[in-house]
């Protein structure tokens, strides 16, 4: 509890990691003021303005946020993948206790892949269509385990099984074109889980898929984060997706986070006004027959990000505070983080 | 305007085929394949299923984009299947079409005005300023400020640019609207604006609403019915209500329980969903009989030998007209367990 108490008086807290008793486990990932900003013809672009985020072993975290939120931004800053004219600062950036700030490109490199991966939206975009499957997962054993042709074929086959694709032996030699939209993102998850990495990113790894075939990649990620004890960061703007796996959650708003805290307690009693409009305005079966709740307007740019609170223009409870002074994340709870003025009144007051 | 429950589009055993594959190999898809849905007055239809059952194809042939190969459609009365000038002309007056994506389906170069007046000057029905008029009437009626006219897309929001296709959509007022996923392009945030809006122009206008969406719970809040399609066919139709509580085919049962639901208690809910084997068949070439039963847990030699009508099921308590009720294309409806 002491660390708490430090915590809070630096404010800007670092709010997930005193949650449980583990203290003194290191996260696999952690983050500290991340700043983004892209270059662009008038001026800077700031995507993502001081975000904090930890991820424990075997804990799926979820990131939420709209488009233009800087959720995927995050995400690559964290990968290293940045752009030329992007610029990447942060006061802390660790993958279970390596230092990514100071590491070299080289470093990092070795890095992706080996102890953090990341599986992107489009799977067929992802995978080279001239390359059997086979040759792609293997080449992953081949890089960074120098592993013969030989075994790389067959611990390909192996990955395949394991994110359950049936008959391997047969289906690593085939093509992408050969296999479906759900199969082809199981596979980019095999490749992102082949080396066993502290940290598996998934970027709206559901989003292009159907319903049924959704359930089983939600399924898979869950089952993959216990057998290999993986911390998981799952980007997502889907609710229900979050609801469906979600540990712990983080809500981003306009390049900030928001909200934070187990995701149960932040579904069911939001401490942001923003949550808890998002959440009312997804239909509900309670709902039918009426209006569903909407949020006025539409998320800011990230070239325009009003003053003061950036939800204040969409908000319900804003008050003339809100327009001047940005509310910073503090911690409502233990382990529960909001970045809203009238956090406390949310609290008691469930029907405003 | 037509009396409300009075069927304003009728689509009987309608069926298209594609031809693919080269010269030399030549496959069939059967896109949609005996499809018969009625959309009355004021009234909502939803339309759910996986991507390539079929949903989109029976859409574009609903306005006629699409010209099927077998069945008949007709537009209040009046068989319009052959798609003659004179048919198209009519299903372009009565049926109009909401696209998905709202950033390409609005040329960047037309103002507001241009683009919401076009269908009414194709129609040569007004001089421009009885145009003008119209267009910020439509306006006003989605929600838009009549100011905005002079503006281009790019200048709109997702949302925004959605209600302008909403109100070019509505600017022969067309006595049904048939929205292709309206709403999967949106913010989370901006969805209910548009779903909301949606909702509201069917209760005021009478419109009819045919509603494709693969998300279910908008389905769920917007249809007054709902038609569940398996590969090309109707799996299930019926009350909205009584669909997605007391389901009665494995497929809409497979799929209920595979649609993640918001909120804590649903957490761990896909692990209890029921798994169906196997990946979507293709519809190139689909399995014989219920096309559904390689992947159903149910299946019966019969069910790989004989296809499923549409019927009642024993126990619904079935009213005078039968089509207002539920139908379900399994042999074995009766069996089908309600799970909690």
């Amino acid at each position: 509890m002491h660390r708490v108490e430090l915590r809070e008086a630096r404010n800007e807290a670092a709010l997930g990691i005193e949650m449980g008793s583990t203290g003194a486990e290191v996260p696999v990932l952690l983050v500290r003021d991340l700043l983004v900003e892209f270059g662009t013809g008038d001026g800077r672009l700031r995507a993502v303005r001081g975000v904090d985020l930890d991820v424990r072993r075997g804990e799926l975290v979820a990131l939420l946020g709209e488009s233009g939120s800087g959720k995927s931004v995050t995400a690559r800053a964290v990968m290293g993948l940045t752009e030329p004219g992007q610029t990447v600062e942060a006061t802390e950036m660790r993958l279970s206790g390596t230092d990514l700030l100071t590491s070299t490109e080289r470093a990092r490199r070795a890095l992706r892949g080996r102890r953090m991966s990341l599986v992107m939206q489009d799977a067929l975009s992802a995978l080279n269509p001239v390359l059997s499957i086979g040759d792609q997962l293997g080449e992953l054993f081949r890089v960074h385990e120098r592993s013969s042709r030989r075994v790389a074929r067959r611990r390909a086959a192996e990955m395949l099984s394991l994110v359950g694709i049936s008959d391997p032996g047969r289906r690593v030699d085939q093509y992408p074109h050969q296999f479906s939209g759900g199969m082809r993102q199981r596979i980019l998850i095999a490749m992102a889980i082949a080396l066993e990495p502290d940290l598996l990113i998934a970027d709206e790894p559901t989003t292009a898929l159907d319903v049924t075939v959704q359930a089983q990649i939600l399924e898979l990620l869950d089952r993959l984060r216990e057998q290999l004890g993986m911390g998981v960061l799952l980007i997502t703007h889907d609710l229900g997706v979050v609801s469906e796996v979600a540990d712990r959650l983080f809500v981003m708003y306009a390049g900030r986070i928001v909200e934070t805290g187990a995701a149960a307690e932040v579904l069911d009693h939001p401490r942001h006004p923003y949550t808890r409009a998002l959440l009312r305005s997804v239909p509900q079966a309670g709902d039918l027959g009426r209006d569903l709740l909407t949020i006025p307007g539409s998320p800011p740019s990230p070239a325009q990000v009003p003053a003061g609170c950036s939800f204040h223009p969409r908000c319900t409870l804003a008050v003339d505070r809100c327009l001047s002074e940005r509310p910073l994340l503090e911690l409502v709870e233990v382990g529960r983080g909001a970045a809203c003025h009238r956090s406390e009144e949310l609290s008691d007051a469930a029907a405003i | 305007m037509p009396q409300r429950s009075e069927v304003v589009l009728r689509a009987t055993e309608l069926s298209r085929t594609f031809r693919v594959g080269s010269r030399f190999s030549p496959s069939k898809v059967s896109a949609v394949d005996g499809v018969s849905i009625e959309l009355s007055a004021g009234q909502s239809l939803g339309i759910v299923g996986e991507t390539g059952c079929g949903k989109s194809t029976l859409a574009r042939m609903l306005v006629g984009l699409e010209r099927p190969d077998g069945g008949t459609l007709t537009y209040r009365g009046e068989d319009v299947t052959a798609g003659r000038r004179a048919d198209r002309r009519l299903l372009r007056q009565g049926v109009q079409m909401i696209f998905q994506d709202p950033y390409t389906s609005l040329d960047p170069r037309m103002t507001v005005l241009d683009l919401v007046a076009e269908p009414l000057a194709a129609a040569r029905s007004m001089n421009a300023a009885r145009r003008r008029d119209r267009v910020a009437e439509l306006l006003d009626l989605v929600g838009l400020s009549t100011e905005m006219m002079s503006r281009y897309p790019h200048q709109f929001s997702g949302g925004q640019r959605q209600r302008i296709g909403i109100a070019r959509a509505l600017a022969l007022d067309p006595q049904v609207l048939i929205c292709d996923e309206p709403v999967s392009a949106l913010d989370v945030s901006v969805q209910a604006q548009v779903i909301n809006l949606l909702r509201d122009l069917q209760h005021r206008l009478g419109v009819a609403l045919l509603f494709i969406s693969h998300d279910l719970s908008v389905v769920r809040h917007v249809a007054d019915r709902v038609a569940v399609m398996y590969l090309g066919r109707l799996a299930e139709v019926g009350p909205v209500a009584l669909i997605f509580d007391e389901p009665r085919h494995p497929y809409t049962q497979a799929l209920l329980s595979a649609s993640p639901s918001v909120g804590s208690e649903a957490r761990g809910r896909l692990g209890r969903r029921l798994v169906l084997t196997g990946e979507p068949p293709s519809p190139v070439n689909p399995p014989p009989g219920c096309r559904f039963h390689e992947r159903c847990a149910m299946a019966e030699d019969r069910c790989a030998a004989e296809v499923p009508r549409l019927r009642t099921v024993d126990g619904d308590v079935v009213g005078a007209d039968v089509s207002a009720g539920r139908l379900s294309a399994c042999h074995f409806a009766e069996q089908v367990v309600v799970r909690s």
